[in-house]
């Protein structure tokens, strides 16, 4: 039973805190960090939006600019998720902002992110799949990521002064593709093409006269009826609600959601029973993320042992952390190591964000650049007069094997002991 | 007359200096590896293939993309000619350079395997060379037919990520820009023999612990590299000077983001172009003597939409271009079957008329000298292709 309390900290949480004591029933302490997330205090959407638009002229203004605002966001949310007593909470949040991938690297997004996550992810991560959809795509961060602030119905008033053209595909191909259905729910280019019609419109506010977020331009709007996957979709914003909210709760949505929770808390080869257990939920329950999560705890397969997932950068930064009773100030140094990493905060390359899978994160030089990076916390552990051996005993418990344990043991110093537990290989799973 | 690099404490105990006496061992016996050289980019994000080289002698072009067409070459801001009818954008004037020297050339009008406009499984299809996802890239799979006898592996990965194109059974080394001060090499030893149990870490780590011996070796003094716009141009030239060593490795893949340009292309898209153009100059400075023997493939997972989108963009399409340059490529020429821009694919597409495992298995074949089971073993399911031929001298 020892190994379950480990493995529920580890493989559904972020890994154990130094110093404190592990849960004695790990399915009733999952279960119980189930409920509504507390509000996170941060800046508030305009100070963001006034940093996106203003660019580096925001510091003259007396603001931040949105490379300082994000920086402050990031530390914020890291600091969060190294210092939770809700781990398994902030794992999911960090798994469905990954789902929702909003990268800095393109669309004047920088000064947004943390408010996206803020606003449209943490709220929803136990609520309703459809809801957490709708919030993100009325989201200015993932309006401007994926390009559908300009996108202009060809039939709009708008279409037809700069006639013809307009539209811009952007926005609803991920929505059907990484957000949604996935390449295997069976849409077509046409779908995709109906689909960037119904969301002509949906754009942000440009100036103080405007809503400070999310902002519906009948203007630039396609006039009429719509076909997705075979339905009628109206006119008007009503219809880009009504398509998401029956693209959320599409048995195709339901399966490739499920595959992604079971790839992430199983392996990376989802099971086909656990998928399937898992996609019955989402189907019975119309897509809630509470029972959904419950689910997931309740999978025998979660359970397994050995642990089969690679910590990802920003998995094992938060675990060497938490490891090694790192307190705020080891923050801005975490930021930077997912850089080092090869996982930076807030900057997946491609909309279908960070990969899932061992083989894309068993990289050599990025495993060498771990042991690099470790040597800090663990230096900075020992100075804290952290010793190894208890340390490893609350951190991996019974899942370290004999002969990480030996070297442990018998290490020259406890600096190089330290480093040892954060490198061993046992460390690098979940 | 050189000497014999001196082998350090750390490298011995890497067992640096064995494989190197292995490999010396293996030459002597004749496997030894050819000179050619293989590079392989990725351009990920889908570059519009008819933006970086503009058919200006289609009628059809101004007329369907007005806002991205530049001015004829000759005249002021104007394409880099390419022979009469296309035009290289001019962001590319190293590229054009090889161009002029014959030693670069561009296949436009080409599409991979898949006609899926997912980034993610175009990239996929074309990283694993078939029409759908393997568990392994078709460039790694033609090291599989690579005698392994330097001190290095034949297949180097430049960049922090090891991209599936090249990921697979043969173990391949990796190099990447910024190093930090790596901890001491017993300790590296005990980490290397706690891992080597696990399936998935053990042989990564090694890995890890073999490129850094080597490239230290290798790159003497080079570190670290400025970050930022210049990162690609700087790994390119570290990467090419990996390559040029005797027994470094012979084959390597690249990746350089940023191409899905659905908004404000002509703002976005010259800084892309000006960036590979850098990389594709200081790797053929980092190969120096062994540029002769080089061949770099270029390629991306799709094309853009023909007509300007409602942004000031293209989105997702289908027919691109491939660039090749290298001292072996038979280069100076544009080789397409141009479809033309009257009739397009979908009605939205530039027609794709050649298939870029064509060309890929070419360069497998005529370049790296590759037998046929190893060719059809890097593309499977593709027997009606044949290799292009006339690309290399």
């Amino acid at each position: 039973m020892a190994s379950r309390s480990h493995i529920a900290a580890i493989r559904f949480g972020l890994g154990p805190r130094a110093g404190e004591a592990l849960p004695d029933t790990p399915e009733t302490w999952l279960l119980a960090q189930i409920r509504p997330p507390l509000a996170q205090p941060g800046l508030p959407l305009r100070v963001c939006m006034d940093s996106m638009r203003l660019g580096g002229r925001a510091r003259l203004e007396g603001g931040l600019d949105p490379g300082q605002l994000m920086r402050a966001e990031a530390l914020a949310c890291t600091a969060e998720a190294v210092a939770s007593d809700a781990p398994f909470a902030e794992r999911l949040a960090q798994f469905w902002l990954n789902h929702f991938t909003v990268s800095r690297g393109r669309g004047q997004t920088t000064a947004l992110i943390g408010h996206f996550m803020r606003e449209a992810i943490r709220p929803h991560i136990f609520g309703r799949f459809e809801d957490m959809l709708l919030a993100v795509v009325r989201h200015p961060a993932m309006i401007l990521y994926l390009d559908n602030q300009n996108s202009i119905g060809p039939d709009s008033p708008a279409g037809q002064r700069r006639r013809g053209g307009g539209l811009n595909e952007n926005l609803a191909r991920e929505v059907l593709e990484l957000h949604t259905l996935s390449p295997r729910g069976g849409y077509a280019q046409a779908d995709v093409t109906e689909f960037a019609k119904v969301l002509t419109g949906w754009s942000i506010g440009r100036n103080p006269n405007e809503p400070e977020g999310f902002m519906f331009r009948p203007f630039t709007h396609q006039p009429g009826d719509k076909t997705l996957l075979g339905q009628t979709i109206p006119e008007g914003e009503e219809g880009g609600i009504a398509a998401l909210r029956m693209l959320a709760n599409q048995p195709a949505c339901h399966r490739f959601l499920a595959e992604k929770l079971v790839r992430h808390f199983v392996g990376d080869d989802p099971p086909p029973r656990a998928v399937a257990r898992i996609r019955a939920v989402f189907g019975r329950t119309g897509g809630d993320l509470a029972a959904v999560s419950r689910a997931l705890v309740e999978l025998p397969e979660a359970w397994a042992q050995p642990l089969s997932k690679l910590r990802t950068p920003w998995d094992f930064v938060m675990a060497a952390l938490r490891a090694t009773g790192a307190d705020i100030s080891a923050v801005p140094n975490a930021v930077f190591a997912m850089e080092l990493l090869g996982q930076p905060i807030w900057s997946a390359g491609m909309p279908n964000g960070y990969p899932d899978d061992a083989a894309s994160w068993a990289v050599p030089e990025q495993l060498m650049r771990r042991v690099d990076w470790a040597q800090a916390p663990a230096g900075q552990a020992v100075t804290r007069g952290l010793q190894p051996v208890p340390v490893a005993e609350t951190v991996l418990g019974p899942l370290l094997g004999a002969e990480s344990a030996a070297a442990i043991r018998r290490a020259p110093s406890a600096r190089e002991a330290m480093l040892l537990l954060l490198s061993c290989p046992e460390f690098q799973r979940r | 007359m050189r000497h014999l690099p001196s082998i350090s404490r750390r490298a011995t105990l890497l067992g640096l200096s064995g494989a190197m006496l292995f490999g010396r061992t293996r030459l002597a016996v004749a496997e030894v590896p050819g000179d050619a050289r293989l590079v392989v980019v990725i351009l990920r994000g889908a570059l519009d293939g008819l933006y970086a080289v503009q058919p200006y002698g289609d009628a059809a072009l101004r007329e369907l993309r007005a806002p991205l067409v530049l001015p004829e070459p000759g005249q002021e801001g104007g394409l880099l000619d390419l022979g009469g009818h296309f035009g290289l954008h001019p962001a590319m004037p190293k590229f054009a350079a090889m161009y002029a020297a014959n030693q670069a050339m561009v296949l436009h009008a080409v599409a991979g395997a898949t006609r899926s406009r997912s980034h993610f499984d175009a990239q996929d299809s074309l990283e694993s060379g078939a029409d759908h996802r393997l568990s392994s890239g078709w460039l790694n799979r033609a090291l599989e037919a690579m005698p392994e006898a330097g001190r290095a592996r034949r297949g180097l990965a430049l960049g922090t990520d090891v991209p599936l194109l090249i990921r697979g059974s043969v173990p391949v080394g990796a190099h990447a820009l910024r190093g930090a001060r790596p901890p001491g090499s017993e300790l590296l030893a005990t980490l290397a023999r706690l891992n080597a149990a696990d399936p998935v870490l053990g042989p990564a780590f090694n890995e890890g612990l073999r490129a850094r011996g080597f490239s230290a070796e290798v790159l003497g003094g080079l570190e670290p590299p400025p970050r930022g716009a210049n990162g690609f141009a700087a790994l390119a030239e570290a990467g090419g000077r990996l390559l040029a060593s005797a027994d470094g490795p012979r084959v390597a893949a690249m990746e350089l983001g940023g191409w899905d340009t659905h908004l404000a292309q002509p703002n976005l898209l010259p800084p892309r172009l000006a960036e590979l153009d850098n990389g594709l100059e200081t790797l053929r400075q980092g190969l120096g003597d062994a540029w002769p023997h080089t061949a770099v493939l270029v390629v991306t997972e799709f094309g853009r939409t023909v007509r300007v989108n409602g942004t000031n963009g293209t989105d997702h399409g289908t027919g691109t271009v491939a660039l090749l340059a290298g001292g072996a490529v038979r280069g100076g020429r544009v080789l397409a079957n141009w479809p033309g821009l009257t009739d397009l694919f979908e009605n939205r597409d530039l027609a794709p008329t050649r298939d870029l495992r064509a060309v890929a298995k070419a360069l497998l074949a005529q370049h790296l000298k590759l037998p046929d089971e190893a060719v059809a073993k890097a593309f499977p399911g593709s027997e009606a292709i044949r290799p292009e031929g006339g690309l290399l001298r």
